[in-house]
């Protein structure tokens, strides 16, 4: 006799206890330690931080381990601890004018005040294998020298000094919180940033380069990217200051776009915005073209309906944790509703076959 | 982190307040999806994180909690949901429908009837009724807000033109009170008649798509129908080759390189107790299996 499957709880409990040995692979080959994931695949840590919304590097790396290197599985750890956290307050803004620059480029000006700093990139090298890397991992130190530290203005600034581009004033409203309440349409360009800096780097990119394809095109130049260090300041009330609690690596890109006006605004520059935890320059030069694609509403063009211009679109398929949740549940059991489409579909094709039949003999 | 670590059922206590009060809105105006600011759990988003948030805020240390996954107790899911709450709730656990003071389900309602003093919560993946007529959030609010469900009717006119019959067999609509049109969550539309005047409280929980919608006690639920065509609840023309019942809900089985057919009942515990009670299907020895 058919017995109905028993034996969920065990079935769960050995497999994970099979996943375990995977994770730890070949036991004679060394385990790899957190402190060499955070030093050695510092960008799998960045990214993981980024879309984690969660600024802790050895969290991040602890992820990485524990996920067997799938970067979503470790976003998703870390979401997953992120809302167990209490919440004391809220930071001061950062200002990314004192940033201590990794990075700093601007592909509008060939010089400007600051300087162009290439900083720890892939962008110049070959993508040749190097082979020698197998054997012998030990690298020569790089060149340094001393610098004066000094803020580091804005290029968009020097724009705005000629009125070129789109004043972009300061404002002190309390942003919404994205983890906090639902997202709901419309959503203003604060929440969609909020959105974005934490969405997937595939899709972001992905949306991106639709817009450099010409799915709503917005002749995106990179005004300036800059990577490295803001002190982080939060203001404590039993001491009436702020104080600095840390520091933190980020990626900033501001994008100057070409726009030739419209019913409501002159001609001028336009801006898109990306700003991320981490060395993560791909995801914020994608951020910044999503963003000004969202923008066409509040700018006075016309949609071209592209999907990039699509906020609900966009924000709502963003999240990949969103994503790939709703995506692996259908290997979860779903017998019930197919048994109920079984029905239907016998009943329809009995009818139909009868239908042929009755024709036949006509 | 150690389990004690966390929170009674695992969310702090003002996560529950906000879900609370999201469930007490639901309850107040039947069938509107409330947003909330739904959590990231330790669960994928689409496995059921609205209703283990939903069960998380009413939740209290002396209930008695079941968890169901297609009507049965040791689906894999339900089983991990459930060693959830046991790990980070330590309320006690049954499989038995009448024992348990709050049940979540996915996909079923169970078979015997509610009473006053449990809340059956579903799991929902989609909880817009009207989603797959028109995918924007901003225009299906609208519609809702003006009573405006043209569409949907046209949609069930268009199935019956096209097939002779609604082709929809399992999450099937509902309009409660005469008001709002509700998704039922992809319970298979056999299990719609139990929604309307059920005396247990019905909680819906979306998780990734951060709405919550709810049933109080004894309120008019009518799936959508024409005077002409009028709602049909379905299930397999058979009985439960094990228990024997009627009247249950059934999954079909197969067992054996021939395509042999075994049908079951999907309500574990109603099969369960039935045989207890002496009730015997056809597919015990000496009988014949359907095929």
């Amino acid at each position: 006799m058919y017995v109905a499957v028993k034996g969920g709880e065990r079935a769960i409990e050995n497999a994970h206890a099979w996943l375990a040995e995977e994770r730890r692979g070949d036991t004679k080959v060394a385990e790899l330690t957190i402190e060499q994931i955070r030093e050695q695949l510092s960008l799998s840590v960045h990214r993981v931080m980024a879309e984690g919304s969660l600024y802790d590097p050895d969290l991040a790396a602890l992820a990485i381990k524990q996920s067997r290197g799938d970067l979503i599985e470790a976003i998703f750890l870390i979401r997953a601890y992120r809302t167990t956290l209490p919440r004391f307050g809220s930071s001061k803004p950062i200002d990314t004018g004192v940033m201590d620059c990794d990075r700093r480029i601007s592909a509008t000006f060939k010089d400007l005040p600051g300087g162009q700093i290439l900083g720890p990139t892939f962008d110049y090298t070959h993508r040749l294998l190097d082979f020698k890397l197998a054997a012998d991992g030990e690298v020569a130190e790089a060149p340094s020298r001393d610098v004066e530290p000094a803020d580091v203005p804005h290029v968009t600034e020097f724009l705005n000094q000629e009125g070129l581009i789109e004043e972009a004033p300061h404002d002190d409203t309390m942003p919404p919180d994205l983890t906090r309440e639902p997202l709901e349409m419309p959503a203003d360009r604060a929440l969609r940033l909020q959105a974005l800096t934490r969405s997937d780097e595939g899709f972001t990119l992905g949306m991106a380069y639709s817009t450099q394809r010409g799915y709503g095109r917005n002749h995106a130049f990179v005004g300036e990217l800059r990577i490295g260090s803001v002190p982080v300041e939060m203001e404590i009330l039993e001491l009436g200051f702020s104080i600095e609690i840390g520091e933190i690596t980020l990626t900033e890109c501001e994008t100057v776009n070409q726009f030739t006006g419209s019913k409501t605004e002159p001609p001028q520059f336009t801006r898109g915005y990306g700003l991320v935890f981490g060395q993560t320059e791909r995801k914020a030069i994608s951020m910044a073209l999503v963003d000004r694609a969202l923008r066409w509403e509040e700018l006075g063009e016309d949609s071209a309906g592209a999907p990039a211009q699509d906020a609900e679109f966009v924000l709502y398929h963003a999240d990949n944790i969103q994503a790939t949740g709703f995506l692996e549940h259908i290997k979860l059991p779903h017998y019930v509703d197919f048994q109920s489409e079984l029905e239907l579909v016998r009943k329809l094709r009995r009818e139909a076959g009868a239908h042929q039949v009755q024709e036949a003999a006509e | 982190m150690s389990e004690s670590a966390y929170n009674f059922a695992y969310l702090d206590e003002q996560t529950k307040r906000m879900i609370r009060r999201a469930i007490l809105k639901g309850l107040a105006i039947p069938g509107y999806q409330v947003p909330f600011a739904s959590r990231e759990m330790p669960m994928p988003y689409g496995w059921g994180t609205g209703g283990v948030q939903v069960s998380a805020a009413v939740l209290t240390p002396e209930d008695t909690f079941k968890v169901i996954d297609q009507g049965a107790d040791d689906t894999t899911n339900a089983v991990s949901i459930r060693t959830f709450f046991e790990r980070t709730a330590d309320v006690e656990t049954t499989t038995e429908t009448s024992a348990a003071s709050v049940i979540q389900t996915r996909h079923r309602i169970p078979e015997e009837p509610l009473t006053e003093d449990q809340i059956l919560v579903y799991q929902v993946p989609i909880p817009e009724p009207l989603r797959f007529l028109e995918p924007r959030e901003s225009e299906t609010r609208k519609m809702h807000s003006l009573e405006e469900y043209g569409l949907m009717h046209v949609k069930l006119y268009e199935d019956i033109s096209r097939h002779g019959h609604i082709a929809t067999s399992y999450a099937y609509p509902v309009k409660v009170e005469g008001r709002y049109v509700m998704d039922p969550s992809p319970i298979p539309k056999f299990d719609n008649p139990k929604l309307g005047q059920m005396a247990a409280v019905q909680l819906f929980g979306a998780g990734r798509e951060q709405r919550i919608y709810a049933l109080p006690p004894y309120t008019d639920v009518v799936s959508l129908d024409f005077d002409d065509h009028p709602f049909e609840a379905s299930k397999a023309d058979q009985v439960c080759g094990l228990c024997g019942a009627e009247d249950s809900y059934l999954d079909e089985v197969i067992i054996d390189d021939q395509g042999g057919r075994l049908f079951c009942c999907s309500d574990t515990d109603y099969c369960t107790s039935r045989r207890a009670a002496g009730h015997q299907g056809p597919a015990f020895p000496g009988s014949e299996v359907a095929a």
